[in-house]
């Protein structure tokens, strides 16, 4: 495995990135609502047509899931990740329409050491989608467990050295 | 699923249960959460978690898998009322809040979910909706309780709502 890029030290409020684009294809958004979510306007666009989001759109934990993979691509496989909590808040916005290409703004809110884990520390931020006419398809809030950077002894300073 | 006003706050039902398998949990994790603990055994072993774990997207996808299953076969909902109208088959959601991965989910574990009604949210922006909150939980093969969050639809009324009423 790589060795990180970012420690919990490096990565602070203000901090903010964006993903690469994803264009999502009619099949990915089936193929995961067929899996998890088989409702009638996740799976059929004949019938979506008619329900209150007015289209074949993706699943709310499709968007949340491919949230996840563009932030891992962009940001996270770069981090000494451990882990998350969990999420203090999803809001689905606008449905995430077949052919639509988006992408993941994200920002540093917060930052804490955890109190229970050594070398362990936490980071809370938002999490952004765009569609291509930049509307926001989903907000989300979380927080992030990531590892300290490791102490080493500077042996190239201090009087003794 | 009834109409919105049909809907009691203190509700509850079984989901039914899922037992994880390592094949899918890893199949899950390289498609959206490929980090080392979702996806590579060895390195899994070496991390905090000291094995393999399931994404917490993928404990939350399956609790989405037992809800829609728990609806098929719920005969009520074929009833068309008074105007010919039948009841909603459950509705979009605006989100969901306070998600909380409590504990890891292995391979091999059985995770039972629950869903109980805990609060409801009329709309005067949207009166022929109104909000469903739910407190939904996974419990594993001990007993603990590895996920909890609330949930929320939007689940159409009978009536329009009333502000005056």
């Amino acid at each position: 495995m790589q060795a990180p890029t970012y420690f919990w030290e490096d990565i602070n409020p203000g901090f903010e990135i964006e993903t690469a684009h994803h264009k999502a294809t009619t099949e990915e958004i089936i193929a995961f609502a067929q899996e998890f979510d088989p409702q009638p306007f996740h799976l059929d666009a004949e019938a979506a047509k008619d329900s209150l989001l007015g289209g074949l759109c993706a699943s709310g934990w499709h968007i949340c899931s491919l949230s996840m993979r563009l932030v891992y691509d962009a940001l996270i496989s770069k981090c000494a990740a451990q882990g998350s909590p969990g999420i203090e808040e999803v809001r689905w916005r606008k449905p995430l329409f077949v052919e639509d290409t988006v992408r993941v703004k994200v920002s540093v809110l917060e930052k804490r050491s955890s109190a229970s884990k050594p070398g362990i520390g936490l980071i809370r931020w938002q999490w952004e989608m765009l569609n291509q006419k930049d509307e926001t398809i989903s907000l989300m809030t979380n927080w992030i467990m990531m590892s300290k950077r490791p102490q080493q002894t500077d042996l190239t300073s201090g009087e003794n050295a | 699923m009834p109409w919105f006003e049909d809907i009691k706050i203190g509700t509850s039902s079984d989901l039914g249960s899922y037992t994880f398998t390592q094949e899918e949990i890893i199949a899950f994790g390289k498609k959206f959460d490929p980090q080392p603990f979702h996806v590579n055994p060895e390195a899994a072993a070496d991390s905090h978690f000291g094995g393999i774990i399931a994404s917490g997207w993928h404990t939350c996808s399956i609790w989405m898998k037992l809800m829609i299953a728990s609806r098929v076969g719920d005969t009520v909902e074929e009833e068309p009322d008074e105007e010919g109208r039948t009841p909603p088959r459950g509705g979009p959601s605006p989100g969901v809040l306070d998600i909380r991965w409590k504990l890891p989910v292995r391979p091999g574990d059985t995770i039972s979910y629950r869903t109980e009604v805990v609060e409801k949210i009329d709309l005067k922006s949207r009166p022929n909706l109104g909000i469903i909150r739910s407190l939904n939980t996974g419990t594993n093969q001990n007993g603990e309780t590895v996920i909890t969050f609330l949930g929320q639809g939007l689940i159409e009324r009978k009536k329009p709502f009333n502000v005056a009423e």
